[in-house]
């Protein structure tokens, strides 16, 4: 059942390479995924897991599984996909590479979530990133080529110190299984939790190693954008709560305080960088790089404090919400693209008049980023907020994190200016040369958005529908 | 059958291909699928159990042994050589043009010959367990080689390369035969299986002993292109006709890992050499890596790069050996083939249409023929080490014993640097396949052995990719 998941966007990945009809066999093999999963959520017992040995010495196993924050991710993972898939336009006469990678990409993120074994994690991870640098490269818009080298140079990089991270951390704990994962000798986890720190950091664009991002956003494909920035990028999240928190606590709590300069980092410094943004994409890929901090924020609550209950359930809602909303964010500033051909803030203006739909739409998911009540994002970030808190009692001193907390509750500021000025600006106010003729956004671009809009909608009213995955 | 006679055999059939190429007239590239087809015949005989009743005679026992290691690295020999024939079938174009100058193939029948000898020694090379024999093989593969390498007697980089081979290799047999020479002279007899036996007693001299040994590792360092005697590695193998480099690059680096590991594993195994054996080779591996991965950044032709990536590729080996693991290198040493193989296959066909081994030469060939550039693009990311190919393994086993067995950690920075860096200039050439527009947009016509090859070279790197447990099996 499991398999199943990673294996139809895969084979259909295979069969559009193969001659089979690209669009729609990516929609298909996307709507097929979301009833899978829907069913292995529904169902405990026929998503037991799904082992099969790869490898006698060392033991490795192509094993899955579905618990947990993996559950949460594999629901973002297929909504995003689903969304992916009809979002954008592709160049004439490239659709099979286009909706190709698109599901290559999907079945990289979904294996790497659902793996239970280290090394099927990883190298899922991996299988993702080369359709993303080889899209980027080819199909991109803009500075591809610069974009596209960067990212590669970047993430390999990190990939590299992770794997070092985490073939150290496995030969302490004798095994790749992550059910075998345990805390490591205290005298190896400062090491492993700084090479882990890195490696899922630059995957995360942890500040400084962060501005591959909203380069690689700007140009790459609309749905490879989404995918990255809503699914993939969950990855380095995902790694650090699983397998950092638990091989090495010790170590991450060693690291605390450089966590939590560096995540300020991201909410402060580019947090200022997006709000001098001049283009719609940048500005999107900034503040994707920007909320990656409040996430972090929640893994330092965690870090200084193991038994903080409520970090694990911030991080995790934040995660997905943040997946949804970029994602949504993305794709509809490729509709404004092509409406308007611009995505120069300045030579925008008055949208609301002549695509209302639209307006609406990208109000909402700005709204939802800044972290409007109501929707997902802000349970999330008030759920980071009262983590960064949940160890503090009035008239102590306060730690690291809470000090850190403080200071990170400035970013909302920052958000809601960059947001809401790009709103204003390109939105509101006369209609000016670009926007005088852009038609509204018709009913297939609508599908996507509406299905991402609703999710942030429910989720934002009823957490626990996401969040009940994690009690059991 | 005995087991040691498919060396006689494969020695005979390169007697009588050699016949056959004198008196015949016509197409001589015919030869190169006559001999590979006969190798494929000796390769199934390896596949094959040794009869267990007819063992190896006694005279012959010191020499040779047929046990499953060896048999791996015959097998790895005789593949490789294989496939540098159908290379060579392909590459004939080129050939033709720099030995005759003009459309006459006639003095191109001997490239079709000489590998089956090299592949001969390669052979024997597998199995030698005595000093005397090892030195023996080793000089029937490298003078094989002097005449292979300076094949293209019109091209002035193919004769200098020659040129270069000639000098350093015999430089590096003096070494080789000076410290057998010691070696023999601290332990009292060239039959390697004595050692441990007598490193257990005293009556040896350690310092003659480990003056020996530091005189065979530069020797072998030349063989498997290891600093500080890695300087020749990418002049011949730029100046090289396409498929020796590759053949030197596989074939003859794997030989001499295992020979390396013949010779070092007694020492290595006993306590009183192993720790200073281990530092020099740790050091060399370090050395290795920085300078085959550093200089391989700026390079921008693909056959040069290849070469300082072979420097790297021996680096890791390096380090696999000095942590004895000998199993997870020789996956590496069999992953590699297919990788590299797969690489040079594409370098020849581009050799052969584009007359550049530049990597400008691979522009937009994402356009020109896709599959050709998938193909390209799966053993750039197995060389770099990708997860879910085989070349990902190679590297993981080696680093895994490195961990575990507490190798420092400068050299595993560097390890890990070195695969980073490697990350970067494999896939520069992806870069230049699908990022940029090609000189010439037609499509590029894909001969049918190098497509079949590659197929099955593309199906091997994926599969072992998943599923390494075959390949380990075969070390058991």
């Amino acid at each position: 059942m499991l398999l199943a998941l990673i294996l139809i966007p895969l084979l259909a990945a295979i069969g559009i390479l193969g001659g089979l009809p690209a669009r729609l066999s990516a929609v298909v093999a996307s709507l097929a995924n979301i009833l899978v999963a829907t069913y292995a959520l529904s169902c405990p017992a026929c998503s037991d897991g799904f082992s099969l040995q790869v490898l006698a010495d060392p033991n490795i196993n192509l094993s899955l599984g579905i618990t947990g924050i993996s559950a949460i991710m594999v629901i973002l993972s297929v909504i995003v996909t689903l969304a992916a898939v009809y979002s954008g336009k592709c160049p004439e006469g490239r659709e099979k590479l286009w909706y190709s990678s698109t599901l290559f990409i999907a079945a990289g993120a979904i294996g790497a979530f659902l793996s239970t074994d280290v090394f099927f994690f990883y190298a899922f991870h991996e299988l993702a990133l080369i359709p993303t640098f080889l899209m980027i490269g080819i199909l991109g818009r803009g500075d591809r080529k610069q974009a596209a080298w960067k990212i590669t140079i970047y993430l390999a990089f990190g990939s590299i110190i992770l794997l070092a991270g985490l073939l150290l951390a496995t030969a302490h704990t004798g095994s790749f299984a992550f059910s075998d994962l345990k805390e490591i000798p205290v005298a190896a986890q400062n090491t492993v939790a700084l090479l882990l720190i890195i490696g899922f950091g630059t995957l995360v664009s942890l500040f400084p190693l962060h501005s591959w991002a909203a380069p690689a956003y700007a140009s790459a494909p609309t749905p490879v954008a989404m995918l990255h920035a809503g699914v993939m990028k969950k990855f380095g999240l995902y790694g650090l709560l699983v397998i950092g928190m638990k091989v090495a606590p010790q170590g991450m709590l060693h690291w605390l305080p450089w966590i939590c300069v560096l995540l300020l980092g991201n909410i402060i410094w580019v947090g200022l960088v997006t709000i001098n943004q001049k283009r719609l994409d940048l500005m999107l890929g900034n503040s994707s790089v920007m909320h990656m901090g409040y996430i972090f924020l929640a893994i330092a609550a965690l870090s200084a404090n193991p038994d903080n209950t409520i970090a694990v359930p911030a991080a995790v809602l934040l995660m997905f919400a943040h997946g949804i909303s970029i994602a949504l964010l993305f794709s509809l500033a490729s509709v404004v693209e092509q409406k308007t051909g611009t995505l120069e803030i300045a030579q925008l203006g008055g949208l609301a008049k002549t695509a209302p739909a639209l307006a609406f739409l990208f109000g909402l998911a700005g709204m939802a980023s800044i972290g409007l009540p109501g929707l997902a994002n802000f349970a999330g970030e008030v759920m980071v907020f009262f983590a960064g808190f949940a160890d503090w009692t009035p008239g102590e001193s306060m730690g690291w994190v809470q000090i850190t907390t403080i200071i990170a509750l400035w970013g909302v500021v920052i958000s809601a200016v960059y947001m809401l000025r790009a709103y204003r600006n390109s939105f509101q106010g006369p209609l000016v040369k670009a926007t005088e003729n852009a038609s509204d956004i018709h009913n297939c671009e609508k599908i996507p958005s509406y299905i991402l809009a609703i999710t942030l909608l429910v989720v934002g009213i009823y957490p626990k529908i996401i969040l009940q995955f994690l009690s059991n | 059958m005995q087991a040691h006679l498919i060396e006689f055999i494969t020695v005979g059939f390169g007697l009588v291909l050699l016949m056959i190429e004198a008196f015949t007239k016509g197409n001589k590239s015919q030869i190169g699928l006559v001999a590979a087809a006969g190798l494929t015949v000796i390769l199934i005989m390896l596949f094959c159990p040794a009869p267990s009743c007819c063992p190896v005679p006694e005279w012959m026992e010191r020499f040779y042994s047929d046990n499953q290691t060896a048999r791996f690295y015959k097998i790895i020999a005789v593949i490789s050589t294989i496939l540098v024939l159908l290379m060579s079938v392909d590459f004939s174009k080129v050939l033709t043009k720099f030995t005759t100058g003009d459309d006459d193939d006639s003095a191109t029948g001997e490239f079709y010959c000489l590998p089956v000898f090299a592949c001969a020694g390669l052979m024997w090379m597998a199995s030698a367990t005595d000093l005397v024999s090892i030195f023996v093989s080793l000089e029937l593969v490298t003078i094989t080689f002097y005449v292979m390498v300076a094949f293209m007697r019109r091209n002035v980089g193919s004769l200098e390369a020659g040129v270069k081979y000639l000098i350093l290799g015999a430089l590096s047999t003096g070494f080789l035969v000076y410290g057998i020479a010691w070696i023999y002279g601290a332990m009292g007899t060239t039959d390697i299986s004595l050692y441990a036996e007598i490193l257990a007693g005293d009556s040896y001299n350690q310092s003659h002993l480990l003056f020996g040994i530091a005189l065979i590792l530069i020797a072998l360092g030349f063989k498997v292109g290891a600093v500080p005697m890695q300087l020749w590695i990418p002049d011949v193998y730029q100046g090289a006709p396409t498929p020796i480099t590759a053949f030197l690059s596989v074939a003859s680096k794997a030989a001499g890992f295992l020979v390396l590991m013949t010779i070092i594993s007694p020492f290595l195994a006993s306590e009183l050499t192993s720790n200073s054996i281990c530092t020099v080779l740790l050091i060399m591996a370090g050395a290795t890596l920085l300078y085959g991965n550093l200089a391989a950044i700026s390079q921008s032709n693909f056959k040069r790069l290849l070469a300082y990536s072979s420097i790297a590729h021996a680096g890791f080996l390096l380090m696999g050996v000095a942590t004895q693991d000998y199993v997870s290198v020789s996956f590496y040493l069999g992953s590699y083939l297919l990788m590299t193989f797969a690489a040079f296959f594409v370098l020849a066909l581009i050799r052969s249409e584009e007359d550049s081994d530049e990597l400008e030469a691979f522009n937009g060939l994402g356009k020109r023929n896709p599959a050709l550039a998938l193909a390209l693009t799966v053993a750039m990311a197995a060389l770099a080490g990708v997860p879910l190919t085989a070349g990902f393994w190679g590297k993981f086993f080696i680093f895994k014993s490195a961990i575990e067995n507490g190798v420092s950690w400068w050299l595993l920075s560097i390890a890990f640097v070195s695969v980073a860096a490697g990350f970067y200039y494999y896939l520069k050439v992806v870069k230049a396949m699908y990022w940029h527009e090609p000189r010439d947009p037609s499509p590029m016509r894909l001969p049918i052995i190098t497509k079949c090859v590659l197929v099955i070279l593309m199906l091997g790197i994926l599969l072992f990719g998943v599923w390494p447990q075959p390949i380990l099996d075969l070390l058991k």
